[in-house]
């Protein structure tokens, strides 16, 4: 196997997006996603069992366009790389079993990986100017999505990466989701709150910070059960009970200061705590992922919090943000060049997989 | 004719079928688990080949159960299907998985004019089909396949695991009360339809259930 420049195809299939990617070392040959997004539209959220039926269809179309995207064939490529969790149970499982068939087809060696830490694979891609960017010590990374929401410190990408801290119920995107139901704006809700928040007033209503009292925080010496951990549901309860004040006085819903409020809530809490958890564990910088790095505000109050705190902030471009096979790919290669052994054909997805899992053993 | 048979619709089970060797059979190999077919499938096909030394390029064409079976397993097999169509350039086609059972009925001494083939749909339901067979036929599908209760399916006897697990309702056969379709039937079938000149499926899945997702109502206003 080439170790030092490999060409890696990267597999994934955790949530809605069928993504396959082309990696050779740190350079990003194609990144080709088929999202089963707009059947979910109806439903408000992504429906696990519509998305698993999606993957089947759409995976051997997007790996054969990738192929060609990409200007290789498979017998070019050293190593296969597939999402094995956390993610979608059915989901993953559609991605594990043809990226295994694809191995025992054409006799590659296969890696299993971590979705989240994939997310951070991104960041070591080349950048404008060509060149495949230092890897900082001490990096953090912030991943933000419709599936999670995470702040992690990774000590070595390809073997030591830890949970400093994570949502204890919905992820934000998820919040953005139910929020936007409530108020009427359609699926996804992200985009559509983050619009309809730039006409509102932030400090209109104020909603609460999850897991922000003194008994979860503790102090840096002595942390409480949740110092650096998110909860949403309380804030979409809030929302809820919000609206139905309104209407039950018979007054219109101002939608626009609803949005604004509940957003200015949730990337409050989400760039605090990620600035503090930084802080008190002396990440210098730190990478953002996941499909909320879209989201205007997030990235705005995270810069400016960051920039205060001597941190510097990493956003990847945004199509490489949300769920991808580049990130894939790219963590793969980073795997092969690092000497990490193949994880063989015979393991399980796991929709729970730790972040300590970077890619399984043989 | 060389054809690599698949089936997850219960079962992980894969088989290496030709016309050219007694009996058909060049390899096989099934589980007991109806649970674990991402884990299992890929180590059991490749080993499979390699112990009939048996690579890509020597296989003509690919058969896969597309049930109906229970989604998630159900896809497992048809991912890795088509991704080693994709990847060998051979063709891949569909067979209804409940044909497996039938097939194995016909060429057994319980074998009778009229039966139906059951396997077993969880959430207290079955996956079933209505066969016809005559002397020296394949079994000729009549009706379905369709998931429903036991208590509804014609007065039959009845082959296969899902028979087998609601014996009290259906006339199940006691020599096929644990039958699960068989990639290794589903192969032989295909070969002898092929040979006979019919055609076979394409590779979609029959999952006769929808998604079970529910299209919210209007939110309720507070008035
Ligand atoms: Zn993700």
């Amino acid at each position: 196997m080439n170790r030092t420049q490999p060409l890696v195809l990267g597999i994934e299939s955790s949530c809605d997006e069928t993504g396959v990617g082309l990696v050779r070392g740190t350079t990003l040959l194609t990144n080709t996603v088929s999202s089963s997004m707009d059947e979910h539209v109806r439903f408000g959220g992504v429906i696990p069992e519509i998305a698993s039926r999606a993957h089947l269809d759409a995976f051997v179309p997007t790996l054969e366009q990738a192929l060609s995207q990409a200007g290789v064939t498979l017998d070019d490529v050293d190593a296969i790389a597939v999402t094995s969790g956390p993610g979608l149970a059915g989901a993953l499982m559609v991605g594990v079993c043809a990226a295994k068939a694809l191995a025992v087809a054409t006799g590659k060696p296969l890696y299993a990986i971590n979705h989240l830490v994939a997310h951070v694979g991104v960041g070591l891609l080349d950048g404008k100017d060509g060149n495949a960017p230092e890897l900082p010590g001490n990096l953090g990374a912030l991943l933000v999505s419709g599936g999670h929401t995470e702040i992690l410190k990774i000590n070595s990408i390809t073997d030591d990466v830890v949970l400093l801290g994570s949502t204890i119920d919905d992820a934000a995107g998820e919040a953005y989701d139910k929020v936007a139901r409530i108020l009427g704006l359609g699926y996804p809700g992200g985009p559509a709150i983050d619009k309809m928040a730039r006409t509102g007033n932030p400090k209109a209503i104020r909603f609460p910070r999850g897991l922000s009292q003194p008994k979860y925080m503790g102090t840096a010496e002595e942390p409480g059960p949740h110092r650096y951990d998110w909860s949403f549901s309380g804030l979409k309860t809030a929302v809820a009970r919000c609206v139905e004040q309104f209407e039950a006085r018979g007054q219109e819903v101002p939608v626009a200061d609803i949005a604004a409020a509940f957003q200015e809530a949730v990337v409050d809490v989400i760039s605090s705590k990620a600035v503090l958890a930084c802080r008190e564990q002396g990440i210098k910088d730190v990478l953002l992922g996941g499909g909320v790095a879209a989201n205007s505000r997030l990235r705005e109050l995270t810069r400016q919090r960051c920039s205060s705190a001597g941190i510097t902030l990493h956003v990847p471009p945004l199509d490489l943000c949300t769920d991808n096979g580049a990130m894939v790919a790219a963590l793969g290669a980073q795997l092969v060049m690092a000497g990490i052994e193949p994880s063989g054909i015979s393991f399980a997805p796991d929709s729970s997989l730790p972040v300590t899992s970077v890619s399984l053993p043989a | 004719m060389l054809i690599l048979a698949i089936d997850t619709s219960a079962v992980a089970s894969a088989a290496l079928v030709s016309d050219d060797v007694l009996e058909g059979v060049v390899a096989s190999f099934s589980t007991e688990d109806t649970r674990s077919h991402a884990e299992v499938l890929a180590p059991g096909i490749d080993n499979m080949l390699a112990a009939a030394g048996v690579t890509g390029s020597g296989i003509d064409a690919l058969v896969v159960g597309v049930g109906p079976g229970p989604f998630t397993g159900l896809r497992s097999g048809i991912a890795t299907a088509r991704t080693l169509s994709f990847v060998w350039g051979k063709p891949l086609h569909g067979l209804m998985s409940l044909d497996a059972v039938a097939l194995e009925v016909a060429e057994s001494t319980a074998a009778v004019p009229e039966f139906l083939v059951v396997t077993d749909a969880r959430r207290k339901e079955v996956y079933w089909a209505r066969y016809t067979l005559a002397e020296g036929q394949l079994p000729q599908l009549e009706d379905g396949p369709h998931v429903g209760f036991a208590a509804d399916l014609p007065d039959l006897p009845a082959f296969g695991a899902g028979a087998g697990l609601y014996e009290d309702t259906l006339k199940a056969v006691p020599d096929f009360a644990l039958e699960q379709p068989d990639a290794l039937y589903l192969g032989q079938f295909a070969l002898a339809r092929l040979a006979a000149g019919n055609g076979l499926l394409d590779s979609t899945p029959l999952y006769l259930r929808e998604s079970d997702a529910q299209v919210p109502g209007p939110r309720k206003r507070a008035l």
